[in-house]
């Protein structure tokens, strides 16, 4: 049994009795920190004079458990990670995976990618909006949010079973084929939530309370957001144009057209309103992906040492049962070498860098999360600034414990 | 290669000539390896030269080698918003390297969780503690010599 060791907290602990400051802990357990994040706040008064936020309470260990794993095992590890994005975190990994291997993936896998890709950003800028407003005081457009995100989890369960831990992409394309009945139910909800959105903007952008709780809090200026590395919606509040769907487009983004919300003070106001703008972008290139759409086509690559065989072969064919057998019990073998594939995330650059031996396990794999490098931003939003806007700066940058911890 | 890497490349040649072991390209990603003593100017240039422009740093990371005398390689990715383009640089030691935070911000917390995990030691670091791990562990879990399952304790 290991002792308890008595460890310096760092900026000291010795507050002398009278004295102003007072050290207070928002606990990893407590409404509005995301999850189970804890931030140690030293206070004088309502002044933020030290903002300490402590990750760690949701590491599972990810990126060891992948060293262990072959890689197709690994998809459902991702899931886990921001888990209001399974998708996308799917996507991130096989992507470099594939880059690897260098797997081509057919098209009507990428587009369908694109489409669920979009739909899932959709879903997490809707919990941000959710949680953000609910947390600053507004009660009633979580609701809202929570009843459109509904469909676009009824549209990940039609297509894969699941409404979180989706692991719907594979390496080489995706599970399977969308089921009938999938194109028109997108349509229908991004007719819909074309016109829910102007619903959230009336409930919200011009609230006076909202507005005055978020306007100048937590300005972060561009050549600072650059050094801490905010990626994504942060980054892009401050007037920095860097999206990766853009800048490095990967699937068919360079096909489609859509805009880029940049915001100009890098407030918190400015991070809402660039979200809310990549929402409705978001439906604009589904619409486009849809039309674009082919018919009928494979949605998993043509390569027999990687993919696994189709089950009807398996299921009636002796060499192509051996093969499932073989590949599953063992895996594939890669090539030796290193790649890092990143999305365009809902939280910022969301990359997989994976080093590989030769064997069918990483050897190593590490996992650029978003939100943990986005929320190294939150003591500078804060210090100097009052209780109430630590709250306010944590909705802001809008983290996932799953993501910052792993 | 992309054509402004093949500059960046070279101006990293003509600067520090033998002290970079090897320049890989592979999937389009090009990676630099560099001798530990050179580590911090080579990344000081790559951020203040024009035409490196490496403003953003991504990612650092490290992995582990046991069988090898320097059994850490520090992985870093960088990219450059306005050029777009991309480098992995990457070094090995065995237990100590200078800081990143005083060029980019973001080795704060990066370098906390390469300590934390492989008990690499920056030096320089303001702030150096564990970041992911309890404060009182002990071991450093990413390492290859600890089990994936952990120790009998947790």
């Amino acid at each position: 049994m290991q002792d308890v060791k008595d460890y310096t907290i760092p900026g000291g602990d010795n507050f002398a009795q009278g004295e102003k400051r007072m050290r207070l802990n928002m606990g990893p357990q407590h409404p509005s920190t995301h999850g189970v994040l804890q931030v140690i706040v030293d206070l004088e008064g309502e002044l933020v004079v030290r903002c300490d936020p402590v990750p760690g309470y949701l590491h599972r260990g990810t990126e060891k458990l992948a060293e262990n794993k072959y890689y197709t095992q690994i998809i459902p590890l991702t899931d886990r990670l921001d888990y209001l994005s399974p998708f996308n975190n799917n996507l991130a990994y096989v992507m470099a995976v594939e880059k690897l291997l260098g797997l081509e993936v057919p098209p009507r896998a990428q587009w369908l990618r694109l489409i669920l890709s979009e739909l899932q950003r959709i879903a997490s800028h809707l919990i941000w909006y959710g949680t953000h407003v609910m947390d600053i005081g507004g009660i009633t457009p979580f609701l809202y949010a929570l009843r459109d995100r509904e469909t676009i989890l009824d549209i990940f369960e039609m297509c894969c079973g699941a409404r979180l831990t989706v692991s719907y992409c594979r390496i080489g394309g995706l599970m399977a084929d969308v089921p009938a009945g999938f194109v028109e139910k997108v349509d229908d909800f991004v007719k819909l939530f074309q016109k829910s959105i102007k619903d959230y903007h009336k409930l919200v952008t011009k609230n006076p309370i909202f507005v005055g709780r978020t306007v100048g809090v937590g300005v972060i200026a561009p050549d600072d957001a650059v050094s801490l590395g905010l990626t994504g919606p942060s980054l892009r509040g401050s007037g920095v144009n860097l999206d990766l769907r853009k800048a490095e487009p990967y699937l068919y983004y360079d096909q489609l057209d859509f805009e880029v919300p940049l915001g100009t003070k890098g407030d918190s106001y400015d991070r809402y309103l660039v979200r809310m703008e990549e929402m409705a972008q978001s439906t604009r290139l589904i619409e486009q992906a849809l039309a674009k759409l082919p018919e009928k086509g494979p949605v998993k690559a043509d390569d027999p040492k990687v993919m696994l065989p189709p089950k009807e072969l398996a299921m009636s064919r002796a060499e192509e049962m051996q093969r499932h057998f073989y590949q599953v019990i063992h895996g594939f073998p890669t090539p030796v070498g290193e790649a890092y594939a990143s999305i365009e995330g809902s939280k910022g650059e969301l990359g997989f860098y994976i080093i590989s031996d030769g064997s069918s396990r990483p050897y190593r794999m590490k996992i650029r999360a978003p939100s943990f490098v986005n929320l190294q931003a939150l003591p500078m939003m804060t210090e100097g600034r009052m209780l109430a806007d630590v709250i306010t700066c944590i909705g802001t940058i809008d983290i996932v414990l799953g993501e910052v911890d792993r | 290669m992309k054509e402004s890497l093949q500059t960046v490349v070279q101006k990293l040649q003509e600067k520090f000539g033998d002290n970079i072991l090897n320049i890989a390209e592979f999937r389009d990603e090009v990676t630099v390896r560099v001798k530990k003593p050179v580590w911090f100017d080579t990344l000081q240039f790559l951020n203040d030269d024009p035409d490196c422009n490496f403003k953003l740093l991504v990612d650092e990371t490290a992995a582990d080698y046991p069988l090898r005398e320097d059994r850490f390689d520090i992985i870093v990715h960088l990219m450059s918003i306005e050029i777009k383009h991309r480098l992995r640089v990457k070094t090995s030691t065995s237990e100590r390297i200078p800081t990143l935070y005083p060029i980019w911000k973001t080795a704060n917390w990066l370098e906390r969780e390469v300590y934390d995990l492989f008990g690499v030691i920056f030096e320089g670091h303001p702030d150096l503690r564990r970041i992911l791990m309890a404060d009182d562990w002990e071991g450093f879990p990413l390492r290859k010599d600890y089990p994936v399952e952990g120790y009998d304790d947790f």
